[in-house]
């Protein structure tokens, strides 16, 4: 049908099928802005203006807009410009992966045209129909203030760190919170820190114009000649034998160019964890197997002319199955009798697979039976944590086509290109030699992009057909059919002595991989990590049991095992502290591991060099400063006020706050390794190639930071490019919070090289020793205060004497993995009549050693308590018995909306970390530890109901409240 | 941009500003609507996004746009859409199986026959038509043949001894058929 639309104010003639979306049509012609996160209009990625009103274009029909005017970001700005509302979304850093920002920022304009001034609460409002998994909303909020501030006519000044003065030691700083602006990140300095330039500093992110412009960034923002679309037939059932594929009628079908399944694909055994060579064993999956493990498991893919096409083709495909019985519960998969789920042929590497038993992992410090032994008191608990799911809201994309080399390209949405790579390699019995992988922007991941999902999918399709193939997941099949969180059974036995120390440890897990492996070893190895660092304790016993289920598969989600075991290790500590009436923080304190304590149990449980039996010792620390930060900023003495913890105006409600000590990981110690190559333009400009996988996190920017400070420019000068297996060096990605600490060294020592080439080009150039030059503000400074500019060093060096390139190549990979460390506070609010909490603040201070970027750090912090709020409050896949996830949509999964946020405050304690890139550590996962049980134990302190399970619904928690009051 | 031509299902058209018409590609038929000015070469090129066929003048002068014509060599750039109607079309797309070269392109590949490769495609299909009539051509043969084409890279000195290797690969490929013919 013909329609007529005025698009950003061109009127367009334009022809489309009744059934097609807004959404559709606009990403046809070519508004790569209007963006997918579901077809339901659930996730606001899709937003558009009509007529000025804010709608979702994945659920209005293109002919609804017939003779109507629609905005998109595109039409706000022309080139080389910015709206007023792009520029404060870019300065306030309200962009992390820019997925939603379109949206976010056409809402903020329908908002604005008719509020010049609005409330915080009339901001959250406007905003609330857009979901965001990164920002915790709290700088896109802070983003709509500036400019409704800028549009106004205020002027506006640069945000700025706020440097807050240290509580345990003497500093300068801002001694009251109250004088602190809400946009300002908020920094505890250390006297060790040295004074940089570009380090240290808030700069706008390399990527925030492209984001904020909408401009096409993202997998499926190309147009691609001839291309097809995959659908892929999903199993209905949770365990079954395919007992025959009939696939002519769906081959028949016009406009159908492939169909796959088991009886034409090779059967190539893999793990599709995106890990280093080799994978951790079991190699459990194949592209298509005659077997289904759990509803939501592949059986057929087809590539069709149209996603239309290609559905009807699925529908064509006749498959019998066999049903079979199955199991759920990981504590039933191994008792006697369970269906076993890996029975196939050529099954190996699992620890017992007739018992469903994939790993059996077991570590041991000192003697933990004698440290029981000689304890005075032993405390046990069982806890439980459940299945939630990493929601992006780009979902899993992946589009492939042969280049007229005719090598393999897959343009995908992953956090490990070169993993992907080496991985698929061998499914698609393609040479690694004939495959590129490109990972452009990236709309959030949190770890279930960690993995080598689709990819071959399409490659096998694009093998088959010769055209392109695209396949992107429904919301429905990201959640259903990616990957989640392990659900663990905790078991932690302790022994403390009369005076409040620990002397053993015991923790037992019994953890629910689903149907396949893929991250089952390593997740686990984690949760034993993390689970017996925090505190120390002479004897420390860990014993896990990796279980395959029928559940949907489990694999990598930010924070990898550690979230599971520091709920339960939090709870227990509180509950332990209790028991022995010892202040909470006091308890904690008299056990924690802190600078040069050993990390014991790290040789135990390690992946890299884990056989070297190096013991690592914490070399920096700051959680004693955290906690105070935390402790003023939550108001912690409030608890022990009866009229604070009981309004008197609301006596249904109780108040309560809550604690957790957390401590992570910075990379896999001798395993993780990225590598960076810089090389000088004619300008004195510098690319920076890298293989790490920006996916919002702000890598790209902070490792241009670090380039910068290395060279003396400003960051503006360093053009980031990441990451392409043809193009850039290796790296091994985006996870175990490796990328400021691992890939910021190698960028670190590429730039020193490329400094050196610098000084000796500039040695010459100024006719004097190397020796004392120094590179700052774009030039090369003598001793004598003469200097040379990098646009006359690189003029001379590429055209003019002994000519060459200036450039320079590391790579880094670190023996240590030093811990960052957190004070996670919470307040909540528990209705006892219901069950309902609500939490009021969520306050996190975290020592990531020194910061590069404070804000983009700050965003981390903030967007992460947020998914771990999630995952601790509402966050949970519910099943019926048969397997089926009841609520596979963001309606009934519920995540945080804007107009629902707690309180967020998150302060950035300096140490300096020697070993890391000018004193970093890890920021990215240390968030989602605490959240979880801080909740948790204001629920307790609020009511005294100790609750050992996840989420912190109202039925569970109203539970609770009968058995213990 | 405006758009001048429109896939469509091969129903009669009621646009006066339209022509419908029906080329074979490749051996594909391609019923499309065009404006009567669209050149064949951007039907080709923008239309049926085969790319291979390449413009390098608008003046019939390079031979990059060359394409077979019902097996004769015509410069795609120089000649309407609608003259095609009915009439076979080939392209370098069509030369090739999805597994195999074709023996004229297994010979530019080996003799170095293309350096930037722009003119390659009207190249082969010159000398396509050439061997096809000719399966035996001597060198000045083969150079009065490509006549119409201009290289700026080679100076052709190894397009013609591509297209002399892929006469004589073609040869003995047809008498091995004939063998194989013969023994069956």
């Amino acid at each position: 049908m013909n329609i007529t639309i005025v698009i950003n104010g061109d009127e367009r003639q334009l022809v489309c099928a009744p059934h097609e979306t807004l959404m559709s049509v606009l990403r046809r012609e070519g508004f790569y802005s209007v963006r997918f996160g579901s077809d339901t209009g659930e996730t606001g990625a899709a937003a558009v203006l009509m007529d000025g009103r804010l709608v979702s274009s994945d659920v209005l029909l293109a002919a609804q807009a017939d003779g109507h005017q629609i905005e998109t970001v595109e039409g706000m700005a022309p080139p080389m410009s910015l709206h007023p509302i792009q520029e404060a979304f870019i300065a306030t850093g309200a962009i992390q992966s820019g997925y939603s920002t379109p949206a976010t920022i056409l809402a903020a304009k329908e908002l604005l045209g008719s509020h010049p001034d609005p409330s915080e609460a009339q901001i959250r409002d406007a905003l609330s129909g857009i979901l965001d998994r990164e920002t915790g909303y709290l700088r896109p909020v802070l983003a709509v203030q500036r400019a409704a501030a800028a549009l106004r006519g205020e002027s506006l000044s640069d945000v700025e760190i706020a440097i807050v003065a240290p509580l345990t030691f003497e500093m300068d700083g801002i001694a009251d919170p109250e004088q602190i602006p809400a946009v300002s990140p908020k920094v505890v300095p250390n006297p060790e820190v040295p004074d940089t330039k570009v380090v240290g500093h808030p700069e706008i992110k390399v990527d925030a114009l492209k984001l904020a412009k909408g401009n096409p960034a993202f997998v499926d923002d190309i147009d691609m000649r001839h291309m097809l679309y995959a659908k892929v037939l999903y199993s209905p059932h949770a365990h079954a034998r395919i007992v025959s594929i009939d696939d002519s009628k769906a081959r028949a079908l016009s406009g159908v160019k492939a169909v796959l399944h088991h009886q034409n694909v090779a059967r190539v055994r893999y793990a599709s964890g995106g890990q280093s060579y080799p994978n951790p064993l079991p190699y459990d999956q194949v592209s298509f197997d005659n077997k289904v493990r759990y509803v939501g498991d592949r059986v057929a893919a087809v590539a069709a002319e149209t996603v239309e096409i290609a559905q009807e083709a699925l529908r064509l495909i006749d498959v019998t199955y066999e049903v079979l019985p199955a199991v759920f519960d990981e504590n039933e998969a191994i008792a006697e009798g369970a269906p076993v789920i890996h029975d196939e042929e050529g099954m190996e590497g699992a620890h017992d697979a007739g018992r469903n038993v994939v790993h059996q992992i077991h570590a041991d410090v000192g003697d933990v039976e004698s440290g029981f032994a000689e304890a005075d008191e032993i405390f046990e608990q069982v806890f439980q944590v459940h299945q939630v799911q990493q929601a992006p809201i780009e979902p899993h994309i992946s589009i492939a086509y042969w280049d007229s080399d005719e090598r393999l390209v897959i343009r995908t949405s992953t956090q490990v290109p070169f993993h992907v790579r080496r991985m698929v390699a061998p499914l698609l019995d393609l040479p690694i030699k004939r495959i590129r992988i490109i990972k452009p922007r990236i709309g959030g991941g949190f770890g279930v992009k960690q993995e080598m999902l689709i990819e071959d999918i399409v490659g096998h399709l694009t093998i088959a057909t010769g055209r392109p193939v695209r396949y992107e997941l429904t919301r429905e099949e990201e959640f259903v059919s990616s990957r989640t969180r392990h659900p663990q059974t905790i078991t932690f036995r302790t022994g403390v002595n009369a005076s409040g120390y620990l002397v053993a440890q015991d923790m037992k897990v019994v953890a629910n991989t689903g149907a396949y492996g893929t991250h089952g070893l390593t997740v686990q190895l984690v949760s034993g990590l993390r689970g017996l660092s925090s505190y120390k304790s002479p004897n420390k016993r860990y014993h896990c049991e990796v279980v395959y289920t029928n559940l949907p598969v489990p694999g990598a989600y930010r924070g990898y095992g550690a979230p599971q075991a520091l709920f339960a290790l939090e709870a227990h500590m509180e509950d332990i502290a209790k028991a022995l009436s010892i202040e909470s923080l006091e308890f904690r304190r008299m056990n924690w591991t802190t600078e040069g304590d050993p990390l014991d149990v790290a040789p135990e449980l390690g992946e890299g060099e884990s056989d070297s039996g190096f013991v690592p010792v914490v070399t920096s620390c700051g959680i004693e400063e955290c906690v105070a930060q935390g402790e003023r900023s939550i108001g912690w003495q409030r608890r022990l006020d009866p009229e604070w913890q009981q309004p008197a105006d609301r006596p249904h409600i109780r108040r309560g706050l809550g604690f957790a000590m957390c401590m992570h990981g910075s990379a896999i110690p001798g395993l993780d390794m990225a590598s960076a190559s810089i090389k000088i333009n004619d300008d004195g400009s510098f690319n920076l190639l890298i293989g790490a996988a920006d996916l919002g996190t702000g890598a790209d920017t902070i490792l241009g930071q670090i380039a910068a400070e290395v060279l003396g420019v400003p960051l503006d000068d360093i053009l980031v490019y990441a990451a392409d297996t043809d193009m850039t060096p290796f790296d091994t990605g985006a996870y175990a919070s490796s990328t400021t600490y691992i890939s910021g060294m190698a960028v670190k020592r590429a730039a020193d090289a490329v400094r050196s080439q610098i000084v000796e080009r500039a040695a010459l150039l100024l006719d004097e020793g190397t020796g004392g030059i120094e590179l700052r503000d774009r030039q090369a400074w003598s001793t004598d205060g003469r200097s040379v500019g990098l646009a006359e060093i690189a003029l001379s060096s590429l055209h003019q004497a002994q000519q060459h390139q200036i450039m320079g190549t590391a790579s880094y990979v670190s023996p240590e993995s030093p811990p960052p460390y957190a004070a996670q506070f919470a307040e909540v609010e528990v209705d006892i009549e219901t069950g309902q909490v609500t939490v009021k603040a969520l306050v996190m201070a975290v020592d990531c050693g020194v910061a590069i970027n404070p804000v983009t750090a700050s965003g981390q912090v903030e967007g992460g308590m947020v998914q771990a709020l999630g995952y601790g409050h509402c966050e949970e896949m519910a099943y019926d018995d048969e397997g089926r996830m009841v609520n596979p949509r963001f309606g009934p999964y519920w995540i945080y909306r804007a107009d629902e946020m707690p309180r967020i405050d998150t302060y950035l304690v300096q140490t300096m970390e020697k070993s890391g890139p000018f004193g970093a550590k890890a920021i990215a996962e240390i968030p989602k530890d605490g959240v979880a049980p801080a909740i948790r134990n204001a629920i307790a302190d609020a009511t005294g109901a100790r609750i050992n399970a996840i989420p912190f619904t109202p039925e569970r928690v109203w539970q609770a409240l009968q058995t213990s009051s | 941009m405006t758009s001048l031509f429109t896939k469509v299902s091969p129903e009669p058209t009621t646009d006066a500003g339209v022509r419908r018409i029906t080329v074979s590609i490749n051996g594909n038929q391609h019923t499309v609507d065009v404006e009567p000015r669209l050149l064949l070469a951007h039907l080709i090129r923008q239309g049926l996004d085969l790319t291979g066929t390449h413009t390098g003048c608008d003046t019939t002068h390079c031979g990059a746009c060359t394409v077979l014509f019902d097996g004769t060599p015509v410069k795609s750039c120089t000649m309407f859409a609608v003259q095609a109607e009915g009439h076979e079309i080939t392209t370098v797309e069509g030369l090739a199986t999805a597994s195999e070269l074709h023996p004229i392109q297994e010979s530019f590949k080996d003799e170095h026959g293309l350096q930037c490769g722009f003119c390659t495609p009207g190249m082969m299909l010159t000398a396509k038509a050439l061997l096809d009539e000719n399966p035996d051509p001597t060198e000045d043969e083969v150079r009065w043949a490509l006549s119409g084409n201009l290289c700026r890279c080679t100076g052709y000195q190894n397009i013609v001894k591509s297209v002399l290797a892929a006469a004589a690969r073609l040869r003995s490929q047809g008498a091995t058929d004939e063998e194989e013919g013969e023994t069956s």
